[in-house]
C-alpha cells in the first residue's frame, strides 16, 4: 500500500504544487510586497519535489530521523529567509499548513473507494506535516532571535562613542539604559581612549539615560573610580532634575563625584581645570 | 632574587615596576620603599605601573599600604600609567585605592607631585631654573 501511495504522490506532484500555489495565492495574507509570485513558486516547487522524493524513498514518519534532513534543510532555509524578510509567524505557518491541505485534498481525490487507506495515509501525511511545521517554527524563531541578537550587538557598538571634544578632554554620551554589560563596554572604551589620547578629563553625559536606579548609579561610580585610577578626572553631566530626585530619594551618595547639570557646564569646568579660556573676539569696527 | 630599583630624583622617589609583581617581591618593595622614604626624607613617591598587566587583591592592598605608610612619613604617593584592564580589575575587586593619587604618565605624575608638595620646593625649583640662564 505505501508504495502505491508514494507513486501516486509522485504522479500527482504537479497537481499538488498547483493546488498549493492556488491555496497560497488565494490567501488574503499573501505578502506580495515581500516576495514575488515567481519566487514563491520556485520555493514551493523545491519543497514539494524534495518532500515527495523523500516520501518515496523513506517510510519513516518521524521528521527527526536522518532521512528527513534534506527536506528540513530546505524548509529551514525558507523559514530563515522569511524571518529576515519580516514575515509574520502566521504567514509562515500558513505556508506549511496550506501544503498539508493541498496534500490531503489530493489524497482524498485519488483514494475515493478505500476509506481505511485514505484515513491511514491522511494520518501519516498529517503527522509528517505537523512535524515539519514545528521545525519551520523553530527555525523561524531562531532566525528572528539571530536578528535581534545582531541588532543588540550593533546598538551596543554604536551607542558608546568616545568623542574628543578638546585636546585632553573626552566626552562620552550614554544613550539608553546602563546595564552591567554596557557599563563594561563603556568603561573599556573610555579607558582605552584615555590611554590613547592621553586625556586627563572625561565627561560622562547621562542625559540620554532614561532612569537612574541604585544599580545604574553603582555602575557610574565604578566607571568614575576606574577613570580616577587611570589618572584622569571624570565628570558626570546631563543630570536631569528627575534623576537628581531619584538619586537622593534612593540615598545614593554621589558626593565623591563631580556632577554638572549640562555638558556645557562640564566643559566649562574642564576648561577651568586645564587652565584654558574661551574668549569672545572683540570685533574691531571697520574704518572706511 | 629580583629587586625593584628605587631611584631618587631630588625630593622624590621613583619606582618603575617592569615585571609582574609576585607577593614576595611586592612585600620586599613595600619594606624597601618605606626604608628609603625614611632615609632620604623624600616628599613624594612616584610608582610607575605601566608594565604591570596582572593585579590581584593583594597587589591592590600593597599599593594602598605603601600610600598610607608614605603618608605617615609625610610623603605623597602617585601611581601612574595604570592599564585599563588593571583599573577595571581593581574596581571589580572593590579596591578603588582611595588614598592614592593617580596620573596618566610619569610626566603628569611629576607635575602633580610638584603641585602637591607646596611652595617650599617649588621656590627652589624656580630659583634653579632662573639661575640657569643667568649663569650662562
Amino acid at each position: 500500500m505505501p508504495i502505491n501511495i508514494s507513486k501516486l504522490l509522485e504522479k500527482q506532484k504537479k497537481n499538488i504544487l498547483e493546488l498549493w500555489m492556488k491555496n497560497q495565492l488565494a490567501d488574503e495574507g499573501l505578502r506580495e510586497d515581500l516576495i514575488t509570485n515567481e519566487e514563491l513558486r520556485s520555493q514551493s516547487e523545491e519543497l514539494v519535489n524534495s518532500l515527495v522524493a523523500n516520501l518515496t524513498t523513506s517510510n519513516s514518519t518521524d521528521v527527526d530521523s536522518e532521512s528527513w534532513n534534506p527536506v528540513i534543510e530546505i524548509l529551514g532555509g525558507i523559514a530563515i529567509t522569511r524571518a529576515r524578510q519580516g514575515f509574520s509567524p502566521r504567514e509562515t505557518g500558513r505556508f506549511v499548513y496550506s501544503l498539508k491541505e493541498a496534500l490531503l485534498d489530493i489524497l482524498q481525490g485519488q483514494i475515493k473507494d478505500d476509506a481505511k487507506a485514505l484515513f491511514d495515509e491522511s494520518q501519516k501525511i498529517s503527522r509528517i506535516m505537523d512535524g515539519l511545521a514545528i521545525v519551520t517554527f523553530e527555525t523561524f524563531i531562531k532566525g528572528r532571535e539571530e536578528v535581534i541578537l545582531r541588532q543588540t550587538d550593533e546598538i551596543a557598538e554604536i551607542s558608546t562613542p568616545v568623542i574628543r571634544v578638546w585636546d585632553g578632554i573626552l566626552a562620552l554620551p550614554i544613550i539608553g539604559t546602563l546595564d552591567s554589560q554596557r557599563t563594561q563596554i563603556v568603561m573599556e572604551n573610555l579607558l582605552q581612549e584615555i590611554v590613547e589620547s592621553g586625556s586627563s578629563i572625561a565627561i560622562l553625559d547621562i542625559s540620554g539615560v532614561p532612569a537612574v536606579d541604585s544599580l545604574v548609579a553603582q555602575h557610574l561610580i565604578k566607571t568614575v573610580s576606574a577613570t580616577r585610577l587611570m589618572g584622569a578626572e571624570c565628570i558626570i553631566s546631563g543630570i536631569r532634575p528627575e534623576i537628581a530626585q531619584t538619586v537622593v530619594h534612593l540615598g545614593i551618595d554621589l558626593s565623591s563625584i563631580i556632577t554638572k547639570a549640562s555638558l556645557a557646564s562640564a566643559l566649562a569646568y574642564a576648561f577651568r581645570s586645564l587652565r584654558l579660556e574661551v574668549k569672545k573676539q572683540t570685533i574691531q569696527p571697520k574704518i572706511s | 632574587m629580583d629587586k625593584i630599583p628605587i631611584l631618587r630624583m631630588g625630593n622624590f622617589l621613583l619606582v618603575t615596576i617592569q615585571v609582574d609583581l609576585y607577593d614576595r617581591l611586592a612585600l620586599n618593595l613595600e619594606a624597601d620603599l618605606v626604608q628609603m622614604v625614611n632615609k632620604t626624607s623624600a616628599k613624594g613617591v612616584l610608582i610607575d605601573i605601566s608594565a604591570v598587566s596582572i593585579v590581584d587583591s593583594f597587589m591592590g592592598r600593597i599599593i594602598g599600604n605603601i600610600a598610607s605608610m608614605s603618608k605617615i612619613l609625610d610623603a605623597e604617593t602617585v601611581v601612574v600609567g595604570m592599564q585599563p584592564a588593571v583599573a577595571i580589575t581593581l574596581i571589580e575587586l572593590g579596591l578603588p585605592l582611595k588614598g592614592v593619587h593617580t596620573a596618566l604618565d610619569v610626566e603628569k605624575g611629576m607635575a602633580l607631585l610638584k603641585g602637591m608638595i607646596g611652595p617650599d620646593f617649588e621656590d627652589t625649583e624656580e630659583e634653579t631654573q632662573e639661575d640657569g640662564p643667568i649663569a650662562e
